[in-house]
């Protein structure tokens, strides 16, 4: 694990966002570090979602501080935000449905001129993804949803992010393909980027993650290592539920 | 047999004018979901502007071979067009960009008249003479068919640039990110790509086209006009519904078709009324045709059926 004395490259000081009328970030600190797989969750509503549409640019927030690399982006719209090295997987996947497996991929190189760089990066995604390869030809809007989850992460990396956020890319997904999914996110880590990680799915969020934060109500009220969080009997209570007892029997 | 095949040659003409124009309706609605009723108005301003160019350019110089004049009306037209259609979208739609979908369309309509007022101020109310810079000279390749240079230049212009935008819209960078951009404007931004930049190539693209357009247009019929751009710009914004709007082939397919169905229309309308009508009344077809696909198709020729998928 990475030592707390590596400076983070995102940093989140006292973010507040309001969205639709309502208070949904109240004030959160958060870091995520190169290399550090750091998950974020919670219940339904309790402002994950909206804290990495925040980080990403594409919901403005009313307070405080997204410190980038030691710059703050919080001005920046959302493409200047890639252009930094900042990704989101957006919730839903949010592929082009209309666009080709490739030309999808290719949007997420959309920024960058280095064609051998981005030929290699290619292979990278096809060794990391070999079922992206295999589709590469097809309207991406016939694929499965485990396709298109792979899609989305694929284009994410072709943009090279040292940030790479994630939403929920479990939801709607059988377990085979997420344990795949989830492989993937962890030898992207261990290439050195950071991934913030929203996932319904506690458990496995935890299993996976170097450290977390817990949100409720718009904060964070709860922070630690993975392995505490997943020993703290107040988040086995409120996270875990049956899934956790499960595993002990 | 030969007014028939006459009637196909003088329906291209026409038709690949109206897919030009069409083809900028189309892209702004594929990627704002906006009808742009000012987009007429550029097939005006690039046809009095590419005069006004070729009328000083052959006063001062009048030993000028046409083809030269030609070359400089539209040169001067389309950057003036590509400027102007600029403006239109960075001062009138951006900011309503999320507002109620009424709004940017009375703006389209308020955009049309000022436009069309300008130009009316700059060049008066009266019709210009457009001179002939292709040569109208009508060659007679069989019995009964009659073609001019003209008219072939019309056709294969036009369809050489519908081919160069099919390749940019679907093999290149820029074309990628217009598409990625219709799709979803939030999920391009995510990717890296700007989507005011892309927003405003599509209506720098859409406005170049209608002004070679507009300089067909006045070629063709030898006149320009302050308010020339309103029947051409709702014939294509016709066209565009017919083909499916949003949908590039559509317009395309859909100008093409309402040229030639125009164009039988007005060569059978005597007898197919007993003489009642006559060609002079071929603009009723547009519109009959605009309205039984708003009943029947609202999707157009080649649109989806679906209204929007996940």
């Amino acid at each position: 694990m990475r030592t707390e004395n590596t400076t983070p490259i995102l940093e989140v000081r006292g973010l507040k966002v309001a969205y639709g009328g309502i208070q949904a970030v109240k004030g959160i600190d958060l870091q995520v570090r190169e290399g550090e797989l750091v998950s974020l969750i919670g219940a339904n509503g309790a402002g994950k979602t909206t804290t990495l549409n925040t980080l990403a640019g594409v919901v403005p927030h009313n307070g405080g501080v997204i410190r980038y690399a030691g710059e703050d982006i919080g001005k920046l719209p959302s493409h200047l935000r890639l252009r930094r090295g900042l990704a989101l997987v957006p919730e839903g996947r949010g592929i082009f449905t209309r666009l080709t497996v490739a030309e999808n991929l290719q949007t997420g190189a959309y920024t960058r001129r280095d064609t051998d760089g981005i030929a290699a990066d290619m292979e990278k995604v096809f060794t990391l993804l070999p079922r992206v390869k295999e589709r590469l030809n097809q309207v991406a809007g016939t694929l499965s949803g485990g396709e298109q989850q792979m899609v989305a992460i694929g284009r994410a990396l072709l943009s090279r992010p040292q940030v790479l956020l994630l939403d929920e890319p479990s939801m709607g997904l059988a377990p085979l393909i997420v344990e795949k999914i989830f492989e993937v996110i962890h030898s992207i880590t261990r290439e050195g980027m950071g991934v913030l990680l929203v996932e319904q799915n506690a458990n496995l969020a935890l299993e996976v993650s170097e450290r977390a934060y817990v949100m409720e109500g718009g904060r964070v009220t709860l922070e630690g290592t993975g392995k505490a969080l997943l020993d703290d009997p107040k988040v086995r209570s409120a996270y875990l539920g049956e899934e956790i007892e499960e595993l002990a029997a | 047999m030969e007014t028939f095949l006459q009637q196909i040659l003088n329906g291209l003409v026409s038709g690949s004018i109206y897919a030009l124009v069409a083809l900028g309706y189309t892209m702004v609605y594929g990627i704002l979901g906006l009808i742009n009723f000012a987009h007429g108005e550029l097939v005006m301003i690039g046809a009095l502007v590419a005069l006004q160019t070729v009328t000083l350019l052959s006063g001062a110089f009048p030993e000028l071979h046409p083809v030269f004049l030609l070359l400089a009306g539209v040169g001067v037209a389309v950057p003036v067009c590509m400027v102007v259609g600029y403006l239109i979208e960075r001062i009138g739609y951006r900011r309503l960009r999320n507002a109620p979908r009424l709004a940017p369309l009375i703006t389209a309509i308020g955009v049309s008249f000022l436009l069309q007022t300008l130009a009316m101020i700059i060049w008066g109310r009266e019709f210009h003479v457009f001179p002939q810079l292709v040569s109208t000279t009508p060659m007679q390749p069989m019995d009964g068919v009659v073609v001019s240079p003209l008219q072939i230049f019309t056709i294969v212009v036009a369809l050489a640039l519908m081919g160069g935008l099919m390749l940019l819209v679907n093999k290149s960078r820029l074309g990628r990110a217009m598409r990625a951009t219709a799709e979803n404007h939030r999920v391009a931004g995510l990717m890296g790509i700007n989507a005011n930049g892309v927003i405003a190539a599509t209506f720098i693209i859409g406005s170049g086209l209608a002004a070679l357009a507009g300089v067909l247009y006045a070629s063709n019929y030898a006149i320009a006009h302050y308010a020339m751009g309103f029947t051409p710009g709702l014939k294509a914004f016709t066209a565009a519904v017919l083909g499916g709007i949003g949908n590039l082939p559509g317009a395309m397919v859909g100008g093409l078709v309402l040229g030639l169905v125009e164009s039988f229309g007005a060569g059978y309308i005597e007898h197919l009324t007993f003489g009642f009508l006559n060609s002079s009344y071929q603009d009723i077809f547009a519109f009959m045709i605009l309205g039984a696909v708003l009943i029947f198709r609202p999707s157009g020729l080649l649109g989806e059926r679906v209204a929007d998928r996940a």
